[in-house]
């Protein structure tokens, strides 16, 4: 089932990625590759930087050194404008969900599309869209609730929903079914793959979720001390005698 | 113990600097288009919304305590007419702004902190920069904005109210009409007892969103930090208010005397 996909174009490279926050070494010379179509999951140790690997990748972060390419562009060397128009391309569904609070459903999905008013119209034509979405992630009815009134598995989905309103060509996913229980993280799991086969989006997904890495992973790194210390299909890791590789399937 | 000051000392010339670059990073941006024109207004509506009731009852109150505890003494003195100038004059320089932009340090400076520190401490800020909104301008520019239009606003309102309070106590005690009372106060007060309590009203309004917006924008260590950021951000900008007011006297008195 495991398809591969290294002989497509690449979206993302990072090349020799290093950050440091004080004299904590972060990451310590980073590389990943991500390729068109690709799902490629990366697991790591809590605290090992997984976080903050994919918050410098789309320009969150200011990184030491290294090079981050996306699809095609520079990201460390380009103008805030054109990084704009970059992450018009690329989703992000946050950690914690990171639904605006002060805002309903409606307003979080329509957040993203406030700077493309030429190419949508005017936010309250955008309805269709947000209704789309809402339908995409089975949750038509939550148009007009707050982000206080969701369970955090329907902040998920929502949070999901705003990431795909742009239908962005990458998405980046940091542990989408950390906290969810068991039965919510499988209904997530089987949203991110029909999203994925619905728009042949190309995503990065972090998790220490070893089912969901089973169930959807084309390729996988294991990051370890900053670096990426394994590599290959869910099956190569998975049978791998190395026992820090092993540690992380079996606990 | 000399360490100790020593550290404090540092401690303020850094908070300080990076305040004074954060207010820079303001005007920088906010000739940056897009402006973010209605979220300027919801956060006027909001500024406004949430403290024109307790500045309204502090006026009046303030207004009617003053009269009655300055009434004996004047009375006394035979210069009960004075009153009315006495009052008014204390209540539009010093009073009226200082106590209006303290309960803004207190109200809208710590929701201000709060606010923008949970959405630090959720990503939330995060969230906005990857969909393409410069939150700076959509959360700061906007609200440090607000406060400074709206915080004058709210002083003339609360200058209005105390007026108001000392009028009655004086129409109660001295029979004193509503058209003597505010005439007295128009003859007293002049223009240029206007000019610099407004102008350092605006100060204060941009003192009070500019502390609120950079604690909460610099929130760290989760949300324990938000309370932090919060509680921070009243005590800085009650200071600032108090430093800016000192600053304004110092001003106006050196202006008025050449
Ligand atoms: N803003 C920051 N300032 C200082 N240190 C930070 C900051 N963000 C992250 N770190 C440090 O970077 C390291 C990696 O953090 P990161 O959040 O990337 O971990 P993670 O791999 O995502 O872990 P988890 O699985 O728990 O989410 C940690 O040691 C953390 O203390
Ligand atoms: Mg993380």
């Amino acid at each position: 089932m495991n398809l591969t996909f290294t002989d497509r174009r690449k979206v993302i490279q990072i090349h020799d990625l290093k950050k440091n926050y004080g004299n904590n070494t972060v990451l310590d010379g980073f590389n990943m590759d991500l390729y068109e179509g690709e799902t490629l999951v990366i697991m790591g140790k809590s605290g090992s930087g997984k976080s903050v690997m994919i918050k410098c990748l789309i320009g969150l972060e200011k990184i030491d050194s290294g090079d981050i390419n996306i699809m095609g562009k520079d990201i460390t060397a380009i103008s805030e404008d054109d990084l704009n128009e970059i992450r018009t391309e690329v989703g992000f569904l946050f950690q914690g969900s990171a639904l605006y609070d002060s805002m309903t459903v409606r307003e979080n999905l329509e957040f993203p599309l406030r700077r493309h008013t030429k190419k949508f119209g005017k936010l309250g034509d955008a309805t269709p869209l947000v209704m789309e979405a809402l339908h995409n992630v089975g949750l038509d009815n939550a148009a007009d609730l707050m982000p206080e009134e969701l369970s955090g598995g329907m902040k998920r989905r929502i949070a999901l929903a705003r990431t795909l309103i742009l239908n962005p060509k990458i998405i980046l996913y940091d542990e989408p079914t950390t906290g969810l229980d068991p039965i919510t993280s499988k209904e997530i799991i089987l949203l991110m793959k029909s999203i994925q086969e619905k728009y042949k989006t190309s995503s990065i997904i972090i998790t220490h979720d070893v089912d969901c890495a089973r169930f959807i992973a084309n390729r996988m790194i294991l990051l370890v001390d900053g670096k990426n210390y394994a590599e290959g299909t869910f099956e190569e890791l998975y049978a791998s005698e190395d026992p820090k590789v092993h540690a992380f399937f079996k606990s | 113990m000399e360490n100790e000051s020593n550290s404090a000392i540092r401690d303020i010339l850094v908070e300080t600097g990076e305040i004074t670059i954060f207010g820079v990073r303001f005007f920088k941006e906010i000739f940056r288009r897009p402006f973010e024109f209605k979220e300027f207004l919801r956060q006027c509506y909001n500024v406004g919304n949430k403290s024109i009731l307790l500045v309204g009852i502090a006026g009046f109150i303030i207004g009617l305590v003053f009269t009655l505890q300055s009434r004996p003494k004047m009375e006394e003195l035979g210069a009960v007419s004075w009153l009315p100038s006495m009052v008014s004059i204390s209540i539009i320089r010093e009073i009226g702004p200082i106590i209006t932009a303290l309960i803004c340090a207190g109200k809208i400076g710590s929701g201000i902190g709060a606010e923008i520190g949970s959405m630090r401490v959720t990503e939330q800020i995060d969230a906005m920069e990857v969909s393409g909104t410069n939150p700076f301008k959509y959360l700061v520019v906007t609200r440090i904005l607000a406060t400074t239009f709206m915080v004058p606003l709210l002083v003339f309102m609360a200058d209005a109210i105390a007026l108001l309070g000392s009028f009655l106590v004086e129409n109660l005690k001295g029979d004193v009409s509503f058209t003597l009372y505010f005439s007295e106060v128009q003859m007293s007060v002049e223009f240029l007892d206007f000019i610099p309590a407004t102008i350092k009203t605006f100060f204060f309004g941009f003192a009070i969103g500019l502390v609120g917006c950079f604690k909460g924008y610099n929130t760290k260590h989760g949300t324990a930090g938000v309370g932090v950021s919060a509680n921070s951000a009243v005590v800085e900008a009650s200071i600032f208010v108090f430093i800016l007011d000192f600053v304004a006297v110092l001003l106006t008195e050196i202006i008025y005397n050449i």
